[in-house]
């Protein structure tokens, strides 16, 4: 043992944001550190987006045929953009189970006895999230391109989709911080993420025509957060696009996903903080 | 409040509210350690050891009373108070994911050290904690004494003024509880406050300068370990007779020689009297008055109660088996504070 009786000086608290900023990052940097560290949660990640091109491309591709594009590639051009949706949506999940995870493993609670901005665990949790789902769309798009998808307008457009995907990644994580903060396991975490994103990224426009369902179910599916976004990709990277109503989703996607997240972050940034503020209680 | 305690404590309360039922986890806890001491905080399993340094940690928000630590409420003045205090124990864990150099390094950016800083004093505390051969590897690796010493290391990052450790040897092998009361030890030695739970009444004997003995969420006793065992009776003497026919009659001279009355343990032939006055002396006497009359004997000795007897006494329930027997009333002394 050596002796170390020196005493530092009590820190001084330092300016709020700066603070925030500061351990925010020092969260995110834990966070992406773990991740070569548990190589299977990455690829499973991805083998699941993997399975689903394949699944679609090769098994009910056939079946849906793309009204106006008769070449046999068009469904897949139309499915991608479809699967990166998808993919980007189970954000929520990874989030959910990191977090929850988190809490049962007592990290939580040593992050919480420090003098360490409140703020920072959540905001590098979701600010690492999104890198996390950068690199597994890097993974990804690969592999679409090998089925058969194409990015036909241009690397101005290809760029604006690919920062419309991770900005509702980040709204999805901020769902999902949300999730892992109010259930008890992470086995809880992963079903409800299941239950709840399943029928989301199904009732859309992501893997079928929206015309093809029963008329109640399509203004659902046509306002469904997964199909503006959906019908936002194709359109900026030229795929095959059919959204088919003439409300303002269907005619505006962009726009309409952009309102998606920007609600979603002003619902659930607040509900998770809270969430997390009430641990202590 | 006395501006040398480093915590005080008044009448905490914490009730756990769950659809069915509702649990007084603290019932009432009042406590006071001085600068530079070691209380020790011992009950059995859900006695509110643990609810009590959540409490002081700033985790948990009591439900009724207030506490101080370092000066600062532990409700108002939640975040200048955690930049003062150290936290390692069951239930605040270090990364499995990351290495002991990596988690160390988070740690002390998080206490407000510069990333150097936090460099430099994550060396220190792997050379003091002698981890390190084992700095860069991730603490998944770790045994159970290694993360402990690991945990406390993370708890030291920034140089705390006071220290909780809740349970910090629960579930090591013997050795590495050794050890990791070697470095307790250390700690205090150079004069850091310590607040630590434990079940284990050895453990309270050995660290703690001061004894507080929690159960069902309010504290039954407190004093330090000889006061605590004082207070049990003073020594007594023991003896094994082998033939049961002679128990009657040692039973009657221990009870003569020492003037007390005399238990026995039937199956173990063990006549257990209380020695008040001289023990030394009263011992040589029984030895003496039994080898007169013929009496063999198997063991003899004289024996200053355990912590074990203490808490029997005060709670009419061993603190092993508490967890399980804790249902129904307990008989509880009146607080007796001893200063």
């Amino acid at each position: 043992m050596t002796a170390t009786t020196a005493r530092l000086a009590t820190p001084a608290p330092i300016g709020g944001i700066r603070r925030a900023l500061a351990d925010g990052l020092v969260i995110a940097w834990r966070n992406l550190k773990r991740i070569p560290r548990i190589p299977e949660l990455a690829i499973f990640a991805i083998l699941q987006s993997i399975m689903f091109v394949l699944l679609f491309a090769f098994v009910f591709g056939g079946a849906i045929p793309i009204p106006g594009y008769p070449s046999s590639n068009a469904y897949r051009e139309y499915l991608m953009p479809g699967i990166f949706a998808q993919t980007i949506i189970f954000a929520a999940a990874t989030t959910a189970i990191g977090m929850c995870d988190d809490i049962n493993k007592g990290i939580i609670d040593r992050f919480r006895s420090l003098p360490m901005a409140r703020s920072a665990v959540l905001t590098g949790r979701t600010s690492s999230d999104v890198v996390y789902n950068a690199g597994i769309l890097v993974v990804l798009m690969p592999s679409g391109l090998a089925v058969g998808w194409s990015v036909n307008n241009g690397l101005p457009s290809f760029l604006a989709g690919v920062g419309l995907l991770l900005l509702f990644a980040f709204a999805m994580s901020w769902i999902g911080v949300w999730l892992g903060l109010s259930v008890p396991t992470v086995e809880v975490a992963q079903q409800v993420s299941f239950t709840v994103i399943f029928p989301i990224t199904f009732v859309s426009n992501a893997f079928v025509l929206t015309q093809t369902l029963p008329d109640w179910l399509q203004p659902i599916a046509e306002w469904n957060p997964t199909s503006t976004l959906t019908t936002s990709l194709r359109e900026l990277w030229g795929n095959p696009s059919l959204p088919g109503g003439t409300s303002l989703a269907s005619t505006e996607p962009i726009l309409v996903t952009l309102v998606w997240i920007a609600v979603i972050l002003a619902v659930f940034i607040p509900l998770g903080v809270r969430r997390y503020r009430s641990m202590s209680r | 409040m006395d501006p040398a305690n480093a915590i005080t404590a008044e009448g905490l309360v914490k009730i756990y509210k769950s659809r069915k039922s509702e649990v007084r986890a603290l019932d009432g806890i009042d406590l006071e350690v001085k600068e530079g001491t070691v209380l020790g905080l011992l009950g059995p399993n859900g006695a509110g050891k643990t609810t009590t340094v959540r409490i002081l940690a700033t985790l948990l928000k009591p439900d009724a009373g207030r506490a101080t630590v370092a000066g600062f409420d532990v409700v108002r003045q939640a975040d200048q108070l955690r930049s003062v205090i150290g936290l390692s124990g069951q239930f605040a864990a270090v990364d499995e994911n990351l290495t002991g150099r990596e988690n160390l390094w988070m740690f002390g950016r998080l206490y407000q050290l510069k990333s150097p800083e936090a460099k430099r004093r994550a060396d220190e505390l792997l050379e003091q904690f002698d981890l390190v051969d084992a700095a860069d590897r991730v603490v998944k690796t770790y045994s159970g004494g290694m993360r402990r010493r690991l945990d406390l290391g993370s708890a030291l990052i920034g140089r705390p003024r006071l220290l909780f450790l809740d349970e910090p040897t629960t579930g090591l092998d013997p050795r590495s509880r050794l050890g990791m009361w070697d470095v307790i030890r250390g700690l205090v030695r150079e004069g850091t406050t310590l607040l630590l739970t434990t079940q284990y009444l050895e453990e309270a004997d050995e660290l703690a300068d001061t004894i507080a003995v929690v159960d069902h969420g309010v504290i039954i006793a407190r004093g330090t370990a000889d006061e605590l065992k004082s207070e049990v009776g003073g020594e007594r003497i023991e003896v094994v007779v082998r033939d049961r026919s002679a128990v009657t009659r040692a039973m009657e001279l221990l009870s003569a020689d020492a003037h007390g009355e005399v238990t026995l343990d039937e199956h173990t032939r063990k006549l257990t009297v209380p020695a008040s006055g001289g023990g030394a002396g009263v011992l040589v006497q029984v030895v003496r008055d039994l080898d007169e009359a013929g009496i063999i004997i198997d063991d003899i000795g004289l024996r200053r109660p355990t912590l074990d007897d203490v808490f029997l006494a005060l709670t009419g329930h061993a603190a092993e088996l508490a967890a399980s027997t804790a249902e129904g009333d307990v008989p509880k002394r009146p607080e007796e504070k001893v200063a």
